[in-house]
């Protein structure tokens, strides 16, 4: 159970709910304090130091290691920094907390950050169905820069730094770092063919850090602790602690920042209460709706940390975790998800702009009781077309991982669920 | 084994090594080894989008087998590919199967059915049978997106190709994606039709029936089509062109990629002139005038009577106009024609519209189209080349966007390429000669021409030179040229634009020249050619302008005309007239019932583009083929085979039995052209044509442009007679789809300059010059230089005023009531 650990991102919200975002509180404290050190004291190389030493991985939904991709930031000027609060994988709400209720925590870790990065022009970019987020961090720029924590010559140290927010217009796909990129410049949200990545050629076809807000967020009290004490918390290769968005059929549902060593049993039965009205948990996504599902008999007990998640077959995600109990029809769970995607998909490659809502339509044939036995096959011989393999993490035949997490559902449901599946077929079933 | 070959690296495509050029992409060192790897979105002329995901093949990487675009994917030492994995086939076939599921199934009545890519790769990597069962996607059928193109939506597959082409290529993004996922469609902005001057470049590089051309929609199925490989005849450029017929009839013309030249594009004008051709005005039998009403004639009369009439006065006393849009073999037999056969010296192929011949033909250190993907700077001093040389502008927009060129432009208004311009110059036609002297000085001057000094310092310059427009004098191009020859590493290309005008001064159709860039004044060249045709007139000849002047005066009495309408294209339009109303006998060659041809006292049809096989020489100097599909129309004939018989009739011998064996005669005595032959130029080194000698030493005419000052003094508004591509010229009118583009007229006037006129736009001003006067309505051009009026030329309204340096400009009084 959560304990034995210091709350890294949501103790000063917990504690003052009132006014955690104003920077008064922020200041009172402790706030910036870090920055005022780092920016005195310290050279860009040694805060880059310590966010590699703290073994930080990204909060975005891949997980990669903070540090290994601030490495491979090319060296051309201008570069820019880009935080990527555009929160949109279904059920995830955790970023959103961060922006409204503790702004200015993001705000210095975003200045220690282009610090370590050299960079001078950083862009927030949040999701369009976010404005009261928004208007929260753009006061808080506001007023960091009325402090002196952003614009020219911070703290006298010289170091320059511009921040900007940008709202999105509501496209899940803008959450894709190349896709916001794109949207930034003020292009079709299209993801773009990698490589070249962000860091070598990024916004603007400059070098371009892109990172999600809750990574960020964990940039101040690392350069302040030191990236060893960050390490030490949680899995030895899943350090810190982590923000989930605890949803569906739980009795508590919410964010918890927790470190990575509980079971799902402890995140979902004694975290969030387990299920209401004495049902039976049937399954649940652990990372977001492009996230393969677990299912009791199997995962209860596996540790939420990043590689037992992935030896198992999915992922952390976004770190939104939807529960599902024993009333769930999992076919219409599964094609909800699927009609987001197909929703969402950009449109831009064959097989995810084809696929996907054929894979919707065909979910849909088969909720309204017009199913056929070949559809089974078929929606996994199309799923295989999109994802070769259906493996996790999946082969695409996509430019961006979009396509493939439409999959998730449906090979989920037909791993665990085939029968139900079967059943409503020969039943003819509508729901 | 993996060893790098000298630069280039090894690669392993299905098993088996192969050299690569590094960096190349994937797709196209694949199909240079011999492997074919399926595509839709991916076009060698533009950038990679790996959109339709077609072209899936496995890469080896250190963490396994991994499917990638080999669109996307560029070569380097040790790539290992497998095009043909069983995973590959997999992925391909889906990928057809997901743009088909979608697709209509009306192949049968779709224009593309036969030579469309998705019903090829069906065949080859499809699937059998629709598994499909939904409903499929529907959209309105074919809706017009411009005058030109119609878009059915339901057959595209989003390949990006149209988007991509109007926006990197042609730089005029009218047509874009809109909505997402399932629902994405290609469409054009609300109330903004896709009208481009290059829409249908889409039409052709579509690999569905998406995208379809009004002009030949339903026409004919691509199996019934016989196509021929020739160089569209529109403007000076050359593009190359695929001339497509069937039953004697050109249905299409589409672009076939040269890499010097078109790169395989084509302007509007290019492709869609095409119904010119089948024009049902076009001239079929001859005629002859009596009692001032043509009647039909055979050709024996009609040729009996010329060869009477010319034959009654001194060779000197006949003058020849035209050969500019006729192929060189049929300028060379029009020159010989007059020099040895009437024997005058007096022929011009242009009309004073163009520039100095010498300076044309012989410019030393020109420059070649392809001279632009090395140049740091490009000096545009000229025309609007997006309106009058269209491929050209594309292909220096190219250099601008792709290739890092700086463009300073320089022209009296806004030009196509001011986008893309690193530096514009906007001046007063007339004071260019000012502009010129301040680009030379190192005194202080206004920003822009700082900025065209700095820009101009960087080589290797490119400097495309010619006359802003007609109304503008020819000497200031030289002096531009004579400014840019000492530019770092410059290179000079002159440009006109009528079709083959180059080719046709090389043939020698100028008072100043002699065939092979020869100046007409040199004892030796005059000796050499003596030599094969024996005695011709003595140098010294008139140019177009004092051969009108002459019919108008009464020192020349006879005119032979080959396609040319100096009525229409002369800049003194009522000069034009008078010399023809006044001559004592015209005959026109010609493929219409031009204004001029019905002036005339005897007029023969000719064959033209498409019907006749020949040579022509482009802006470069590039000689390329042109080939005949079809026959003419009627009792049509061939230029050359025309003047043959004329010369028998009047005692000569052109000793032309056919077109080719005019060209052997050309490549002995036009020194430029020595060694070409068709042959050459269909099988063998001269496939991409063949640039006749323009290095210092080799070209007999060495012509070094003259910088004299140049005054540019005159009373009244300075004029700006700029073409546009759409114009009343005959191509364009014969063209239906063409001729409905041209522009409104009107008068334009800056901003500023209106106000000191008092008038507003829309209100009627009479233009008044010393060849003509016209009324027009007025038009607004806030980018025009000040004190200049700009009057589209040889629109039907603007025809009248010809195009004189300087004209007054008067207000309509109690206009609007
Ligand atoms: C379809 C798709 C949607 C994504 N949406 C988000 C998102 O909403 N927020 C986010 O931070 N990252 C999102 N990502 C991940 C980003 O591409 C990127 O990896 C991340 O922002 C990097 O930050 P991190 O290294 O701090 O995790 C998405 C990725 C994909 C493929
Ligand atoms: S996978 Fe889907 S969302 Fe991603 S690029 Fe392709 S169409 Fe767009
Ligand atoms: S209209 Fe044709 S060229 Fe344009 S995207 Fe569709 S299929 Fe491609
Ligand atoms: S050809 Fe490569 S993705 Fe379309």
């Amino acid at each position: 159970m959560a304990s034995g650990f210091p709350p890294i991102l949501t103790g000063r919200m917990t504690e003052a709910p009132g006014d955690s975002h104003t920077i008064a509180r922020y200041e009172a404290t402790g706030g910036y304090t870090t920055l005022r050190t780092a920016l005195s004291g310290m050279t860009p190389e040694q805060v880059t130091e310590q966010v590699k030493a703290s073994n930080l991985q990204g909060r975005g939904g891949a997980a990669f290691p903070t540090g290994v991709k601030w490495g491979f930031l090319a060296p051309a000027t201008p570069r820019f920094l880009v935080v990527n609060a555009d929160e949109s994988e279904p059920g995830t709400f955790k970023d959103r907390q961060l922006l409204e209720r503790d702004p200015h925590q993001l705000i210095e870790g975003t200045v220690l950050s282009a610090y370590a990065l050299a960079v001078h022009h950083a862009f927030v970019y949040v999701r369009g169905e976010y404005p009261k987020p928004a208007r929260r961090l753009q006061r808080a720029i506001d007023e960091a820069y009325a402090a002196g924590f952003l614009g020219s010559d911070i703290l006298g140290s010289g170091f320059d730094l511009d921040l900007m927010v940008h709202l999105g217009a509501g496209a899940y796909i803008c959450g894709e770092e190349t896709a916001l990129l794109n949207s930034l410049e003020g292009k079709r949200g299209e993801p773009r063919i990698k490589p070249p990545f962000p860091a070598v050629e990024g916004l603007y076809s400059r070098p371009t850090i892109v990172n999600n807000v809750e990574t960020i967020s964990n940039v101040p009290w690392i350069v302040a602790n030191g990236g060893r004490a960050y390490a030490s918390i949680g899995d030895p290769a899943s350090a810190g602690t982590r923000l989930f968005s605890l949803s569906g059929h739980v009795k508590n549902p919410g964010n918890y920042e927790i470190p990575m060593d509980l079971t799902w049993r402890e995140l979902i039965y004694d975290i969030g209460g387990g299920i209401p009205e004495g049902r039976e948990l049937k399954c649940w996504i652990p990372g977001g709706a492009s996230a393969p599902w677990f299912v009791p008999a199997e995962h209860l007990d596996t540790r939420v940390t990043k590689d037992d998640v992935a030896e198992n077959g999915s992922m952390l995600g976004s770190g939104a975790v939807v529960v599902m109990d024993d009333t769930t029809n999992v076919v219409a769970a599964a094609h909800r998800i699927v009609r987001f995607f197909a929703h969402e998909s950009c449109g831009q490659c064959t097989p995810c702009r084809e696929g996907t809502t054929w894979l919707e339509r065909m979910l849909w044939r088969i909720l309204q009781g017009h199913g056929r036995p070949q559809d089974l096959d078929m929606l996994m011989d199309v799923s295989d077309n999109i994802s070769p393999g259906l493996t996790w993490p999946p082969a695409m035949t996509t430019i961006c991982p979009l396509g493939p997490s439409a999959v998730s559902p449906i090979t989920s449901i037909m791993k665990y669920f085939r029968d139900e599946v079967e059943e409503m077929l020969a039943a003819g079933v509508t729901t | 084994m993996t060893a790098e070959t000298g630069d280039r690296v090894t690669i392993t495509i299905d098993g088996r090594e192969h050299a690569a050029e590094p960096g190349a992409l994937l797709i196209k060192a694949a199909e240079e080894a011999g492997t074919y790897i399926p595509r839709f979105c991916w076009h060698p002329r533009m950038k990679p989008v790996g959109m339709c995901r077609m072209c899936l093949v496995e890469v080896e990487t250190p963490r396994g087998r991994m499917l990638t675009t080999a669109c996307t994917m560029p070569v380097a030492e040790g790539l290992v590919v497998d095009t043909k994995s069983a995973v590959v086939e997999k992925a391909q076939e889906g990928v057809l199967e997901f743009l088909l599921i979608n697709h209509p199934l009306d192949c049968p009545v779709c224009d593309k059915g036969g030579e469309c890519p998705l019903q090829d790769q069906t065949m080859s990597y499809g699937p059998g049978e629709s598994r499909f069962v939904e409903e499929k996607r529907h959209y309105e059928k074919p809706i017009p997106i411009s005058d030109l193109v119609l878009l059915d939506r339901e057959r595209c597959i989003l390949c990006a190709r149209c988007t991509r082409f109007s926006d990197e290529i042609s730089g005029d993004p009218l047509i874009e994606f809109k909505d997402r996922g399932n629902l994405t469609q290609v469409i054009t902005f609300p109330d903004e039709a896709f009208s481009s001057y290059f829409s249908g470049n889409t039409v052709e590089i579509c690999p569905v029936g998406a995208l379809t051309a009004k002009p030949y929609r339903f026409r004919a199925r691509p199996w019934d089509l016989e196509a021929v490989e020739s160089v569209s005849m529109v403007d000076s450029f050359g593009s190359r062109v695929s001339v497509q017929a069937s039953q004697n009839e050109v249905l299409r013309i589409n672009g076939v990629d040269n890499d010097p030249t078109n790169q395989g594009w084509l302007s509007d004008k290019d492709r869609f002139v095409f119904e010119a051709i089948n024009s049902e005005h076009r001239l079929t039998t001859p005629l002859v005038k009596e009692n001032g009403e043509f009647r039909e004639a055979q050709w024996s009369e009609a040729l009996e009577l010329i060869a009477e009439r010319l034959g009654s006065v001194r060779g000197d006393e006949v003058a020849g106009l035209g050969g500019a849009r006729s192929t060189n073999e049929e300028a060379f037999a029009f020159g010989k024609f007059l020099r040895t056969v009437v024997v005058t010296p007096h022929l011009d192929a242009q009309l004073d519209d163009g520039l100095d011949p010498r300076f044309l033909a012989g410019t030393v250190a020109r420059a070649t189209v392809s001279d632009l993907e090395e140049a740091a700077t490009i000096l545009v001093w000229a025309a609007d080349l997006k309106e009058e040389l269209p491929v050209l502008y594309l292909r220096v927009r190219r250099a601008a966007t792709e290739l890092g060129a700086s463009v300073v432009v320089v022209h009296p208004r806004r030009t196509g390429l001011d986008d893309v311009a690193a530096v514009k110059l906007t001046y007063r036609p007339g004071d260019g000669a000012d502009l010129l002297g301040s680009l030379r000085s190192k005194r202080r001057a206004r920003a822009e021409v700082t900025a065209a000094r700095a820009a101009l310092k960087d080589g290797p310059v490119v400097a495309i030179v010619g006359r802003t427009s007609a109304a503008e004098r020819p000497g200031l191009a030289e002096a531009v040229a004579a400014f840019a020859r000492d530019l770092p590493g410059a290179k000079i290309l002159p440009v006109a634009r009528r079709a083959n005008v180059f080719g046709a001064l090389d043939m020698g159709l100028s008072p100043e020249l002699l065939p092979g860039r020869v100046p007409a004044a040199s004892a030796q060249g005059r000796s050499a050619l003596e030599e094969a045709w024996g005695p011709i007139p003595e140098p010294g000849g008139r140019s177009a302008t004092p051969i009108l002047e002459g019919l108008r005066d009464g020192a020349v009495s006879s005119l032979v005309l080959l396609g040319c309408d100096p009525a229409r294209d002369h800049p003194r339009p009522i000069l034009a007239r008078q010399a023809l109303e006044n001559a004592g006998f015209v005959v026109a060659l010609d493929l219409f019932l031009s204004d001029t041809a019905q002036l005339a006292d005897v007029v023969l049809p000719l064959e033209g583009f498409a019907e006749t096989e020949g040579t022509v020489t482009n802006l470069e100097g590039r000689v390329q083929k042109v080939n005949r599909i079809i026959p003419g129309p009627g009792r049509s004939r061939p230029a050359w085979s025309v003047l043959g018989d004329l010369s028998r009739r009047m005692g000569g011998d052109l000793g032309a039995p056919s077109a080719e064996v005019l060209m052997e005669e050309i490549a002995t005595v036009a020194p430029a052209y020595r060694g070409l032959s068709w042959d050459r130029l269909e099988w063998g080194d001269g496939r991409e044509g063949l640039v006749v000698p323009t290095g210092d030493g080799e070209q007999p005419l060495q012509h070094v442009p003259d910088a004299a000052a140049l005054d540019g003094a005159g009373d009244g508004w300075a004029l700006h007679a700029g073409r546009v591509l759409y114009d009343d010229g005959v191509l364009t009118r014969m063209s239906p789809s063409l001729a409905a583009l041209a522009p409104r007229a009107a008068a334009y006037l800056g901003p500023a300059d209106a106000g000191k006129v008092g008038v507003e736009a829309g209100e009627e001003v009479i233009l008044r010059g010393p060849y003509g006067a016209v009324a027009l309505p007025v038009g607004i051009d806030p980018t025009l230089a000040g004190g200049t009026v700009y009057v589209p030329a040889n629109l039907p309204a603007t025809a009248a005023l010809g195009a004189p340096s300087h004209v007054e400009i008067e207000r309509l009084e109690g206009g609007g009531s």
